[in-house]
């Protein structure tokens, strides 16, 4: 998402480098083409212009501080509001409320809905030690309860069974009775997929809402959406009183303006983004980390989280102080990564979020889970003198490390080189730190004139 | 395409209703464009500056992308200077027309051969949650009822329950679905149904696939095997490679048809979902970049909700 954005805003940016003052001329050429990437990135036009205005407002008459060009200023503010705008913190669940606390979802068909209740389910099971039970409402679509109850049964999360013979009501009903009775924590009602203009379905879903009082009522949307995001956000938003978004796909291309545009409308915080189609490929929202991925400044907070969640936080503290106090990274530590990234779904979903990497598609090109398997094997293939020294792996060596790993040689020479670039990358992170590695890559990368 | 209309038309003779459902379809919900366009272009009012700067901004939040809203802008400025339009209530029909100039060459109906010797085979794709499988259910129908013998094959292997829905639709509209279990090989799924077919004597083989986002190269190279197993039985197979498109996508569709089509060559849109507000101004954008045909358009979740796309209608729907 928003790789774009960045880059468009980056070239026009780059022509106010040298002046000392922001003006209302030197700024406008910038402004209207921050005005048209945003409705390129399906941003809706209302939002765009009030977002403009904000910016210009902020942005006339200040002065550039000495450690700013006049870009970078502009990118801040650009930066802050962005902030502003989706929100300035992640608002968690509440899930305070006395159990069953009751989650409704909410949207268009096709936005993905029970697909986000199994990720949810699977989430607040893993992550909040809840008890869940999930339940279909949807009677319309065929065989969506089936469905849900597949997915329940892969996460391992209670199902409550219902059929299309009974009224949505009554089933949200018997699934809470059926919670409070097992003492159970967390019940998430699916419902069917509704155009906000259908007044029939939009009633239903008002008494649903009514009835059953959830605690959160969730509004799931596309993230590939476009500038009608406003309409349906404000009917759902107009409809049920929502207290959250879910905003899905975010593993494509789709620049997401659709998650600016709902949030404005709204006023409600996107509290998940649905990153992949597995049920664990669910991550809490950070208004600020989104922020900074959109102006390319990588997202390495939650990389860091992730890498704690996912691995063992010893070996990562290990690696951290052996990187300190200036000894090599090896092959072993390259394996231990690759394992950990394995755990984390790939390298692409970590690429992203390391600053400067948004967009190298050849290393993400060889980054399918497979592959990844494959790096293992070949590491492991290798005598631990080779792990640690790899410069005295020759052509011989090379041969017998791909037949004991079933690879060919070009794979062992393709392992070694992409170590050889981590190596170098590892290097700097341990002289510099993280900020100084971002610059120096930044630097070197094209497109990205900051 | 002769025969195809007559074909249709006989149909809709049968069902005077059918008409009336589209229209009022469509029309359920009124276009922001339409509801913008009666703003802007009021009798009375004059054309300058300020009234192409309006147009404009309605034309992008219709989603028609920053280019097709340029041309149909430039195209609007040449027709009224001609015509030497002064007042704006004037600008409806050079407006009408300079949107069909952009996308009536796209409107270009699937025709399906009356008997053919192998069955036409249409693969369908896109990305998640578009609706791929209700149109096939759709089409099904569709194609049944102007008298081709349908297959389906349940080449959604991925989602939970994709396979059940599909085989849900296939006893509604009275179609044979092939299928095999949760998991399977979408490749082989496909070959199964089109060999059964063949045996058969079926006419149309109707092959779901996974949704998928097009930028997971693991996912696409699977959907190019699909394509690669249906042309070994038959090396004109497959016949159509159908691309599923919500009328609510945003620019990010350019991308998915960009993706699509490099795998497995799209040779025809269908946008589903316009019984919403969206109004599927994409459609303008596509046709800047592409000439891909529009094959048809969905407008609703019965059975009859899917339409052969007339450009036309299409463009008196959007514009109000």
């Amino acid at each position: 998402m928003f790789e774009q954005l960045r880059d468009r805003l980056g070239d026009t940016l780059t022509r106010l480098r040298g002046r000392g003052r922001l003006t209302e001329e030197n700024i406008a050429e910038g402004l209207r083409e921050v005005r048209m990437a945003l409705l390129e990135a399906d941003v809706a036009l209302p939002v765009a212009k009030s977002f403009i205005e904000h910016v210009r407002e902020r942005a006339v008459g200040q002065e550039v501080l000495h450690s700013l060009n006049p870009a970078q200023a502009v990118i801040k503010i650009v930066n802050d509001e962005l902030i502003a705008l989706m929100g300035e913190h992640n608002d968690a669940l509440n899930l305070a409320a006395r159990p069953p606390v009751v989650i409704l979802m909410a949207g268009l068909q096709g936005s993905g809905k029970t697909t986000s209740v199994a990720k949810l389910a699977r989430f607040l099971r893993e992550r909040e030690k809840k008890q869940v039970l999930v339940v279909s409402a949807d009677i319309y679509r065929p065989a969506a309860i089936e469905q849900l109850a597949r997915l329940a049964h892969d996460i391992g999360v209670d199902f409550f069974p219902s059929t299309v013979e009974q009224k949505p009501l009554e089933i949200a009903q018997a699934a809470i009775d059926e919670a409070r009775r097992r003492a159970l924590d967390v019940v998430i009602i699916d419902t069917a997929g509704r155009l906000h203009i259908d007044d029939e379905m939009m009633a239903e879903i008002k008494a649903l809402h009514g009835a059953v009082d959830p605690v959160e009522t969730l509004f799931v949307v596309d993230s590939m959406t476009g500038q009608d995001a406003v309409n349906t956000a404000q009917a759902f938003n107009a409809a049920l009183p929502i207290t959250g978004v879910i905003l899905t796909k975010t593993d494509g291309d789709a620049r997401g303006g659709a998650a600016l545009s709902v949030r404005h409308v709204t006023g409600k915080p996107i509290k998940f983004l649905g990153i992949g189609e597995k049920t664990d490929a669910l991550e809490p929202f950070f208004p600020d980390r989104v922020a900074s991925r959109i102006l390319g400044m990588g997202d390495v907070v939650s990389l860091v989280e992730e890498v704690e969640r996912a691995s063992d936080k010893e070996k990562t503290e290990r690696l951290a102080a052996k990187l300190k106090k200036g000894k090599g990274f090896d092959l072993e530590d390259f394996r231990d990564q690759l394992a950990q990234i394995e755990r984390m779904g790939g390298l692409s979903g970590l690429m992203d979020k390391l600053p400067g990497m948004g967009g190298m598609p050849a290393m993400q090109d060889q980054t399918a889970a497979r592959e990844t398997g494959k790096l293992i094997a070949i590491i492991n293939s290798m005598t631990p003198r080779e792990r640690r020294y790899p410069d005295m792996i020759r052509a011989s060596r090379k041969r017998r490390i791909a037949a004991g790993s079933g690879t060919r040689v070009q794979d062992v020479n393709r392992l070694l080189k992409q170590f050889a670039q981590m190596q170098k990358m590892m290097k700097r992170m341990g002289k510099g730190g993280m900020a100084k590695m971002a610059r120096s890559l930044q630097g070197k990368l094209p497109g990205m004139p900051f | 395409m002769a025969l195809l209309r007559k074909k249709s038309q006989t149909i809709d003779n049968k069902k005077p209703g059918l008409f009336t459902r589209l229209r009022e379809r469509l029309s359920k919900s009124r276009s922001a464009l339409a509801d913008g366009l009666s703003g802007v272009f009021q009798a009375g009012r004059k054309i300058d500056a300020t009234l192409v700067e309006e147009l404009e901004e309605l034309l992008l939040m219709a989603d028609a992308g920053i280019e097709a809203t340029e041309r149909i802008l430039a195209d609007l400025r040449k027709q009224s200077d001609i015509k030497g339009a002064t007042d704006a209530s004037g600008l409806y029909d050079p407006l009408k027309q300079a949107m069909l100039d952009i996308i009536a060459p796209r409107a270009q109906p699937l025709q399906i051969p009356e008997h053919p010797a192998r069955p036409f085979v249409i693969l369908t794709v896109g990305v998640n949650g578009v609706g791929k499988t209700t149109t096939i259910g759709k089409l099904a129908h569709q194609l049944t009822q102007q008298g081709h013998s349908v297959m389906i094959a349940a080449g959604d292997t991925f989602r939970a329950a994709a396979i059940e829905q599909l085989q849900h639709w296939g006893e509604r509209v009275g179609v044979r679905v092939v299928a095999q279990q949760h998991g399977a090989d979408a490749a082989a799924v496909a070959h199964d149904a089109i060999q059964a077919a063949s045996a058969q004597n079926c006419d149309v083989v109707i092959v779901d696939s996974a949704g998928r986002q097009h930028t997971h190269h693991d996912l696409m190279e699977e959907l190019k095997k699909i394509k690669r197993v249906i042309g070994k039985l038959d090396e004109t197979a497959p016949h159509e490679v159908l691309m599923v498109l919500d009328a609510g996508t945003g620019q990010n569709a350019l991308s998915q048809l960009r993706h699509f089509n490099e795998a497995v060559g799209v040779t025809g849109l269908t946008l589903t979902k316009l019984d919403g507000t969206a109004k599927g101004g994409i459609l303008f954008a596509i046709a800047m970049t592409t000439e891909i045909p529009i094959r048809f358009i969905g407008v609703g979740e019965g059975v009859e909700d899917l339409r052969r796309f007339d450009a036309a209608e299409f463009v008196d729907a959007i514009v109000g």
